[in-house]
């Protein structure tokens, strides 16, 4: 799987502007980390919910801006969430790599 | 090709800041003006105090999730009116199901493409101003229950077969009070009388639908059936009647001429529908039942008592009021003799 597939992210660019796609990208890089950590938090507090709102809510993200790995292993969680499953094994870890993975792609593309 | 449309007032409730930032910003583009709330909770909040032409709701939220949100408004009579787009992941379409089946009115997927966005938009948009027409046009004849559930059945010329009670009402010897005043001052004096009495009709369940002159036709039991069409008549009748006295005293009190009406009430089957054309048409009923109602309220004149109504009227009125029979009469058009009940209270 690639790591942006790039016609999402044209598709995103084209339907606004240059200085937007830079914002929304900043917003995205600053807020994912938050959401992995409370999703570290809730893996500690054994909370499933906020463990699934905090995968949605990358899930959701990651799919907009085309990072297609990240949303998939994103959406996994989140149902295994869901399920109130939260053995996840290295799950969460292989997520947040491929983040950084994103993270790094985006700022070359903004 | 981006279809233009009217600025409208729309509201984004989600609690992803991302979604809210391309959604906000693919509408801005519209020339419409865009509100957000962060969660359930505050998008409900602002649904009842913002007056918004279309909300954008997502599904997966805290304190009150896009299910809750939807529910709470579609059990408000105004704020079902108000279209609810959902939009969702492509992985929560049972959901969003549930939704379209509850009520909403359309539904998108994120990550949304901006062109269906606008498109869908702008359709929600198109139906909600023509619905608003509709609805203003209701809502001057019907109660606000009648005209939702017109609205919500949809216009159809087709006729069909019901049972309710027919109300006629009329002004004795308007015509002399019209020629003792000015024009400006009759059209007041009716303005005045008809809000009365389609208060006191709408108040009993009934639909005022139609207006002659100085005369008024009202339906109960129709379009929608409610078992005591006759007895809410004439609690509506007798209503009307006490409106007029206390109306005839501040006449009375400005030296004015006083108003006398009489009332008919005849309940069976009749045809109800819309009649007219696709562009121009009145929910009415006709039928015998119809025909009666009215030959009863011209009777009224002769047998010098305001409130009249037949048999099948009576037989559906509960013990609690004076009703008192004067006869059979012999109607102009009928076969039979009718037999006649005044009611006094």
């Amino acid at each position: 799987m690639t790591i942006i597939d790039i016609n999402t992210f044209n598709s995103l660019k084209e339907s606004t502007d240059a200085d937007f796609i830079k914002e929304l990208i900043h917003t995205f890089l600053e807020d994912a980390p938050n959401q992995i950590e409370q999703m570290k938090n809730a893996l500690d507090k054994k909370d499933a919910e906020s463990f699934t709102r905090a995968a949605h809510t990358v899930k959701s993200n990651a799919a907009t801006f085309g990072a297609t790995e990240l949303a998939s292993l994103a959406r996994e969680l989140e149902s295994l969430g869901r399920e109130n499953n939260l053995e996840i094994g290295n799950k969460l870890q292989v997520m947040e790599e491929a983040f950084y993975q994103v993270k790094n792609q985006l700022e070359e593309l903004k | 090709m981006v279809v233009s449309s009217e600025p409208a007032r729309l509201l984004i409730v989600d609690d992803n800041k991302i979604n809210r930032m391309i959604l906000s910003r693919t509408l801005e583009q519209q020339n419409h003006i865009v509100e957000t709330a962060n969660d359930g909770k505050e998008g409900l909040e602002k649904i009842r105090t913002g007056s918004f032409d279309l909300v954008l709701l997502d599904i997966e939220m805290p304190e009150m999730n896009g299910f809750e949100v939807l529910e709470a408004c579609l059990k408000d009579v105004e704020l079902r009116q108000i279209p609810i787009i959902m939009t969702s992941a492509m992985d929560e379409l049972d959901a969003v199901v549930k939704c379209v089946e509850l009520g909403a009115e359309d539904y998108l997927t994120k990550p949304v493409n901006p062109i269906l966005l606008r498109a869908r938009v702008n359709a929600s948009l198109e139906k909600k101003r023509l619905r608003d027409e509709q609805r203003k046009l209701f809502r001057t004849f019907a109660t606000k229950e009648v005209a939702e559930e017109l609205l919500r059945t949809g216009f159809s010329l087709g006729g069909k077969q019901v049972t309710g009670s027919v109300l006629f009402a009329d002004i004795r010897s308007f015509t002399t009070i019209a020629e003792s005043q000015d024009p400006a001052e009759t059209i007041d004096l009716l303005n005045q009388y008809f809000s009365l009495m389609f208060d006191a009709i709408t108040n009993n369940g009934g639909t005022v639908n139609q207006v002659i002159g100085d005369g008024l036709m009202a339906v109960f039991g129709a379009p929608i059936f409610f078992e005591d069409h006759a007895e809410k008549s004439v609690r509506a009748a007798l209503q009307m009647l006490e409106q007029l006295k206390i109306f005839n005293q501040s006449l009375l009190a400005q030296g004015k001429n006083q108003i006398h009406i009489g009332i008919g009430i005849a309940s069976g089957d009749m045809v109800a529908g819309y009649t007219g054309t696709q562009t121009r048409a009145i929910y009415t009923c006709i039928g015998d039942t119809v025909n009666l109602a009215s030959r009863i309220e011209q009777y009224t004149k002769e047998a010098l008592r305001p409130l009249l109504i037949d048999n099948y009227t009576k037989q559906g009125l509960s013990e609690n009021f004076k009703v008192e029979e004067l006869g059979k009469i012999m109607f102009k058009g009928k076969h039979n003799a009718i037999r006649i009940f005044a009611v006094s209270g």
